[in-house]
């Protein structure tokens, strides 16, 4: 991150402490939500968000994924895609098979 | 840091002698670590071929005892010389095993990959040569964990490569051998694979862009992204497993599992197909790591040996990215028999017609090269044109195999080892001599004899065809795989067992025809006939711009700026000659 | 002889080699996370009873605070990389510690649930969630002490890089910042996956 001034740098700061600070937030968020008492299919929706949210947020910000460079934008689009096929491909197996197991 | 990296200025004058240990054996050298992973993998590729030469002794003659050597396997093995089915299967698991994990990956990435890569990019070396050796010297513990498996209570993993559970849940402590040995050379691989991607995509000389590297550089860099992206989920799996076998978990165990009289311990209610999932979501890209480095060394022989440019270096990139992409959406065609949905079946059989698509690309592209060439039968190009037939028929047989409706007869026959050993065999092994024999002089400055190597391909040509084309007929007749008899117990197995001697054969004398190989490697480290720096007049950097063997240090007296594409070879204003890469533009 | 673009960035990629190989290594260790989750998810839809056994008796407000933790320790690492780019090493070295000081808290109190459960008889082989939740728990643990041995050389005998070669160090402090903050966010998706769900 060469070039950055000092002003810039302390813009920065002031960043990560204001998402710190709503990370903090959204956790108890997740927690509180938890006792709500929803359907699960909700209820696995609305914390999946919350932690995509979050996720983004350190992802974004703390890993300044949003100045970041393309290579490191396509070779993350490719993770999520392969990701995807990973967390769908076995259940969706099982749910249309007719084995065992 | 070396002297060299603090003072740069001193590269070209005396540098302090390293001690033995540090060029040698703890080698930060890419081209050193090369020649490590190159002799290592061989050892491993000689150590699963006898393995499978005990094996085809009892195909061929079940219950016979091993002539000269079957006392020495031990009263555990082979009580007087006669195997037991125990030992069989532990010598097929471990045949699959050291062959895709120990030897071929290792050699066509570990070897060829980290000798040839950063020359033929133009770099001094890999990006991060510290975790270039940590990634050797974390394979070869792996490697002897695995060879010494074979002398632990019960033996080695014998729950064959795949290590289906519950049986390899349930199997002797070889099958945690494998385990931890499988954890080593996955962290070995990932370690490789970013050094091999950062290398490609940072370290790439001036005026060297994407389309204009040499096909093995794609080959390479594509490969380095299966291996990062598909080997954790079998990382992932092998500590399920570990802990399934260790801590009595039931990742993989159904519930009620009674073995040998006794209820299995743990709370059940797991999977044996999660195993499955997760197993192939990394054995099917690995097999493309197994052919695309091959493909490449390919490419580069035939380019050479044409005297022109290879055709369709636009699509040879394309199909070789769209393998990749590719291979990671087609693992279940190695799972169409587990009972899965028509509709699962139907997605996994179109992603794997799809990908047979740019597969056939390639070879079509390497094919339609060589009209209008003027080729020159060297001994790599003799590996290397043999290579295409080869493959032709692995792929071919693949398709019955893609195809649920005829797979529900063929899997888990040998029709299904006779394709996939000739996609590997006289496939990528045959790749893999092209390799050597081109590559031999830039790392010695010494040819191997041709004669030899002729002999060595011809008499492997006929015996390499000889053990693996009879398995199709074996397969179309529905003889199993991992039969420790060979299928002699069957009824309809009886109309093709003749066959079996006749592949023993074969598998002996193409051991034999190895001899006059290894012989010629070693000799002509020596002895070899001494040739300038480029004897193929090739025009890709690591011949044309480094001296052969390279520079110790920085590989270049001059660090190459590279003017053109890979392949031209008879340019228009020199058709006899050939321009390398970093030959300076011509003028107007 | 000089590996180029260690320290500098590639003009066309924009990236130090560093950087490009920390996120191809995260891009692989989402594949592995990734795994279990799927493992996670087939397991518990295949379900059967008292594959959730257990799952009641985990630890919702210890593990909260160690969410607060781990996020609290991104927070810290960020900083510390920020004071380095300001010339503070001073500021730096405090930053950095109190990361490896989270971190330890955060092993800590890992160590009271885990010690918790095994009072209770509860294990891995007691059932399926309790495996796949020692399994997932106690890899993320794995990566929280590998990234406690490079934030601790970092902060110890590493530090000394910041003297001659400061933009290189700088580099290196980022590149382990990017890997403590995926230990993070690994951790904001297995809070509510493994204790709230």
């Amino acid at each position: 991150m060469s070039g950055h001034t000092a002003e810039e740098i302390r813009g920065e700061i002031r960043k990560y402490w204001i998402v710190g600070f709503a990370l903090f937030l959204l956790t108890i968020v997740t927690v509180g939500v938890s006792y709500l008492d929803l359907s699960v299919g909700l209820a696995i929706f609305v914390a999946l968000l919350i932690a995509c949210l979050k996720g983004g947020l350190v992802a974004a910000v703390f890993m300044h994924l949003i100045s970041e460079r393309q290579a490191i934008y396509a070779l993350l689009l490719l993770t999520l895609v392969f990701f995807a096929a990973l967390m769908l491909g076995p259940s969706f197996g099982r749910l249309a098979s007719s084995a065992i197991g | 840091m070396s002297v060299l990296e603090q003072h740069p200025e001193e590269a070209h004058h005396e540098h302090p002698r390293e001690s033995f240990w540090r060029r040698y054996v703890f080698s930060i050298d890419h081209k050193v670590i090369g020649i490590q992973y190159a002799f290592t993998a061989l050892f491993f590729l000689l150590f699963g071929f006898t393995l499978m030469l005990l094996m085809r002794w009892q195909l061929a003659y079940p219950g016979r005892p091993l002539p000269l050597i079957g006392g020495l396997l031990g009263a555990a093995n082979a009580p007087g010389g006669i195997m037991l089915p125990e030992f069989y299967n532990q010598l097929g698991a471990m045949h699959g095993t050291i062959m895709v994990f120990l030897a071929i990956v290792p050699l066509a990435v570990g070897a060829f990959g980290n000798y040839v890569v950063p020359l033929q990019i133009g770099a001094p070396d890999m990006a991060f040569p510290k975790l270039n050796m940590t990634s050797y010297w974390v394979y070869l513990p792996g490697g002897l964990i695995m060879l010494t498996s074979f002398l632990l209570p019960g033996g080695a993993a014998n729950s064959g490569w795949t290590s289906y559970p519950p049986l390899s849940v349930t199997a002797t402590i070889g099958q945690t051998a494998w385990l931890i040995g499988m954890v080593f050379l996955i962290t070995s691989s990932l370690l490789g694979s970013v050094n091999f991607i950062v290398t490609i995509i940072q370290l790439r000389a001036k005026g060297l862009t994407f389309m204009r590297l040499p096909f093995f550089v794609w080959s390479q860099l594509v490969t380095a992204f299966l291996l990062l992206l598909a080997f954790p989920p079998l990382e992932a799996a092998g500590v399920l497993q570990l802990m399934d076998r260790l801590a009595d978990t039931s990742f993989f165990m159904p519930s009620g599992l009674v073995v040998a009289g006794e209820v299995v311990r743990g709370a059940g209610g797991g999977s044996p197909l999660l195993w499955q999932h997760l197993f192939w979501f990394l054995a099917h890209p690995e097999v493309y790591v197994l052919i695309l480095p091959a493909m490449g060394i390919v490419a580069e022989v035939i380019a050479n040996n044409i005297r022109k440019p290879l055709w369709g270096y636009k699509a040879l990139v394309y199909s070789v990215i769209g393998i990749g992409f590719m291979s990671f959406v087609v693992w279940a065609h190695h799972m169409f028999l587990t009972g899965m949905g028509t509709t699962i079946s139907a997605f996994f059989q179109f992603t794997t017609l799809v990908i047979s698509i740019p597969s056939v690309v390639i070879l079509t592209a390497l094919l339609l090269s060589l009209w209008g060439g003027s080729i020159r039968f060297t001994t790599p190009m003799h590996f290397a044109l043999a290579f295409l037939p080869m493959f032709a028929i692995g792929g071919l047989t693949g398709l019955p195999l893609g195809l649920a409706p005829t797979d529900i007869h063929l899997h888990d026959t040998y029709y299904v080892i006779g394709h996939f050993h000739y996609v590997v065999a006289p496939g990528t092994i045959f790749a893999m001599f092209a390799g050597i024999y081109y590559w031999f002089p830039k790392i010695t400055g010494r040819k191997m004899n041709d004669v030899l190597g002729k002999i060595h391909f011809w008499l492997s040509f006929v015996f390499i065809n000889g053990i693996f084309a009879p398995m199709f007929l074996q397969g179309l007749a529905g003889v199993s795989r991992r039969l420790y008899d060979g299928g002699e117990q069957y009824a309809h197995a009886q109309p093709v067992l003749h066959w079996n001697q006749f592949m023993s054969y074969a598998a002996f004398l193409l051991f034999a025809a190895q001899l006059p190989f290894l012989f010629n490697l070693f000799w002509s480290i020596r002895k070899g006939e001494k040739v300038g720096d480029n004897p193929w007049e090739a025009t890709t950097l690591e011949w044309a711009a480094a001296p052969s063997p390279p520079v110790a240090h920085g590989n270049f007296h001059e660090v190459p700026v590279v003017h053109r594409g890979p392949y031209e070879y008879s340019p228009p204003n020199d058709p006899d000659g050939f321009t390398p890469q970093h030959a300076a533009p011509q003028a107007g | 002889m000089q590996i180029p673009y260690t320290v500098a960035e590639r003009p066309d990629t924009g990236l130090y080699n560093a950087k490009l190989g920390i996120w191809l290594f995260l891009a692989s260790e989402v594949m592995l996370f990734g795994a279990l989750f799927s493992s996670y998810i087939l397991l518990r839809t295949g379900g059967g009873e008292g594959f959730l056994l257990g799952q009641d008796e985990l630890n919702v407000p210890l593990a909260f605070v160690n969410t607060l933790v781990l996020i609290f320790s991104s927070v810290t690492i960020v900083m510390s990389w920020a004071s380095l780019r300001l010339g503070d090493f001073a500021k730096y070295r405090l930053w950095m510690g109190m990361t490896i000081l989270c971190a330890l808290a955060f092993m800590g109190i890992k160590a009271v649930e885990y010690g918790a459960k095994f009072e209770h008889h509860l294990y891995p082989s007691t059932s399926n969630f309790l495996a796949i939740y020692f399994t997932l728990t106690g890899l993320h643990a794995l990566h929280v002490v590998g990234g406690l041995i490079v934030n601790g050389y970092l902060w110890g005998p590493g530090a000394k890089m910041f003297a001659s070669d400061p933009q290189r160090f700088i580099n290196r402090v980022e590149t382990a910042g990017l890997y403590w903050h995926f230990v993070d966010l690994v951790w904001i998706f297995l809070f509510p996956s493994l204790y709230l769900l």
